[in-house]
């Protein structure tokens, strides 16, 4: 390298121009280099650090890769790893309790959506049904599934519950997970009801007046019920003034029932909901397809 | 046969569902009554051939020495799940495509609908209504109705049958659950969807719903019927009634129960009998009563002056 070329400082470096030269002729290796080895680690997309920082286990097929799959997934891992081969046969479990968890799924979705376009206020609540008919895009669509749906739900879970008992598996261990099922089943059916009254039209009102007019005659805390008057029970402090906000079906029993129906009840049932996924797993998952027992196996508990 | 109207009850959107639900519970029955058929008959041959239930895997489905008992949820039991979800979703859209959710007048505080009738699933605490008391058929009944399935496990002694189908091996339970979901429970929902018309009368299908019809029906009260007329005579005597009903009831019940179930008999506390009686017959109880209006015209049995049953 002829001397004039180098520009030389005091300490014997590279001046700040040859500097940035080095660095040019480095790039001319280095980057082909690096663009090699880029392309090479792309190839393999489950090797790079983001895949490997969100799936926690190789993607091989592989008996232990399936099981990591759904164990390492937090919303498969609801599930075993692996289950008896006859339960996933459709004609035991008949899917109800699948079928009711996904329509609570979509009624959350498309009842979201609802809320977009709905004020609980008796001046707006009807109209904005009507706004959403006719003038939504798709929000005539959106209140159908969202109706259809509820209906449905309330079909899936009492299916749910009929197949429950005829397979006997609210039996030991599983005793308490029925009760948490009837108490998701009411739950079920009050969301419904408190739906009712939302659109504000003819039949919702006549449907929740006269369904709340029966707590008007509830023993002890109603004004028209057994042994209310004895304890001072009037329309205007009885136990229908508190579902109602008020002693006839109006404003605040709009209001009630859309804080209830949007908000209040949804928590309660996921609460509840939490706890009974949670207990069918600890309580060694799906009941069956148990092998039968005879009669002469059992052996009778000592007194 | 007024056909016309027979197809707006039938048609009205809101009771779809139900129209879906009876011919859906009339296939699930089946199906569960196949399994439990297929099971009861291995059980008599289990039990007729020990040997046989020894080497037995105990399951109506095949099996064979080597096959893998168990199967990965991955793919196995998810890919059921997703078709599930997306057949669900199909029958979701095609339904909202094809039928409108129902949408009224305003609401009108002064324009009563006539029938007013509540969402179906409640409609058999509605017609219930005709039969008792509202804080019997809206408050009590209601609540009982959750206790009583919420102490289903812890009354019921009985080990067999926990997990797969059967009959025989629970005939009492499986028949009063079908007694009360289906011929009670859902058959009143039947009523009171298809069969009550206007002012709550009873129109039968395909007969006009007359809203100026007026029945002359003079209900009696059964203390009247044996003349008692004084209120303190009428409480006690009502009492006796009630009381009797449970007293004989409870104990033709028993005899029914011990004879039917000695073992689970055997196996019972007192306190899980007890409570077992006390829902079966109040279960009973309703459609006693129903009939006893419907056939006899008798409106109360029980008068005090705080309530009436």
């Amino acid at each position: 390298m002829p001397e004039e070329n180098k520009e030389k400082t005091g300490n014997g470096k590279p001046g700040l121009l040859g500097q940035f030269k080095e660095d040019l002729d480095a790039l001319k290796t280095d980057l082909p280099a690096k663009a090699k080895e880029q392309v090479e680690i792309l190839s393999k997309p489950t090797k790079t650090q983001v895949y490997t920082s969100i799936f926690r286990h190789k993607h091989d097929d592989t008996p232990r890769n399936r099981a990591l799959g759904v164990l390492s997934n937090v919303f498969l891992h609801l599930h075993p790893a692996k289950i008896n081969r006859d339960a996933v046969r459709y004609s035991y479990t008949w899917g109800m309790g699948g079928i009711t968890f996904y329509l609570f799924f979509v009624l959350t979705l498309t009842g979201v959506l609802l809320m977009f376009y709905y004020h609980p206020s008796k001046v707006q609540a009807f109209r904005d049904v009507l706004y959403l008919e006719h003038d939504v895009p798709y929000g005539k669509l959106l209140r159908n599934m969202h109706r259809w749906a509820a209906h449905l739900m309330v079909i899936a879970v009492e299916l749910h519950m009929f197949r429950v008992f005829l397979t006997g598996s609210y039996k030991k261990p599983r005793e308490f997970n029925w009760t948490v099922g009837v108490i998701l089943l009411v739950l079920t059916l009050l969301l419904s009801f408190t739906g009712y009254l939302l659109p504000d039209d003819q039949l919702g009102f006549w449907a929740v007046t006269v369904g709340t007019n029966m707590a008007r005659a509830t023993p002890l805390l109603g004004h028209e019920g057994p042994f209310g008057p004895l304890l001072h029970m009037t329309p205007y402090n009885d136990v229908r003034f508190g579902l109602l906000g008020g002693s006839i079906v109006d404003a605040n029993a709009l209001l009630r029932s859309y804080i209830w129906h949007c908000i209040g009840i949804p928590i309660i049932a996921s609460v509840f909901m939490i706890v009974h996924f949670w207990r069918v797993r600890k309580d060694g998952g799906i009941s069956g397809p148990a092998p039968v027992v005879l009669d002469s196996e059992v052996k009778e508990a000592k007194k | 046969m007024d056909w016309n109207q027979l197809w707006q009850i039938l048609s009205a959107a809101d009771n779809v569902p139900i129209i879906a639900m009876i011919p859906l519970l009339a296939f699930y029955i089946y199906l569960a009554w196949k399994q439990a058929h297929a099971n009861d008959k291995l059980i008599d041959e289990l039990a007729a051939n020990p040997a046989l239930a020894k080497t037995h895997h105990r399951k109506t489905w095949p099996f064979k020495p080597g096959w893998q008992k168990e199967v990965h949820v991955w793919p196995f039991l998810l890919r059921v799940e997703f078709l599930a979800a997306i057949i669900v979703t199909i029958i979701l859209m095609v339904w909202s495509i094809t039928l409108n959710a129902p949408l009224e007048e305003p609401a009108n505080p002064n324009l009563t609908m006539n029938p007013a009738k509540a969402p179906w699933y409640f409609l058999g605490l509605q017609e219930m209504l005709v039969y008792f008391d509202p804080w019997i058929a809206g408050v009590v009944m209601p609540t009982l109705i959750i206790i009583g399935l919420m102490v289903i496990p812890y009354i019921d002694t009985n080990p067999l049958g926990g997990g797969y189908y059967t009959w025989k091996q629970r005939k009492f339970a499986i028949g009063t659950f079908l007694f009360g979901f289906v011929i009670l429970w859902v058959s009143m929902i039947f009523i009171g969807t298809f069969i009550r018309g206007p002012g709550w009368q009873w129109f039968w299908p395909g007969q006009t719903w007359d809203h100026n019809r007026l029945i002359y029906e003079v209900n009696r009260d059964l203390p009247d019927l044996f003349g008692i007329t004084s209120n303190l005579w009428k409480g006690i005597f009502g009492a006796i009634v009630v009381g009797g009903y449970f007293a004989v009831g409870g104990l033709l019940v028993n005899s029914l129960f011990r004879r039917t179930n000695p073992k689970d008999y055997k196996r019972m506390s007192l306190l899980q009998y007890s409570i077992m009686m006390t829902f079966f017959l109040i279960m009973v109880a309703l459609p006693i009563k129903m009939l006893i209006r419907l056939l006899f015209h008798i409106k109360y049995v029980w008068i005090t002056p705080w309530f009436n049953v």
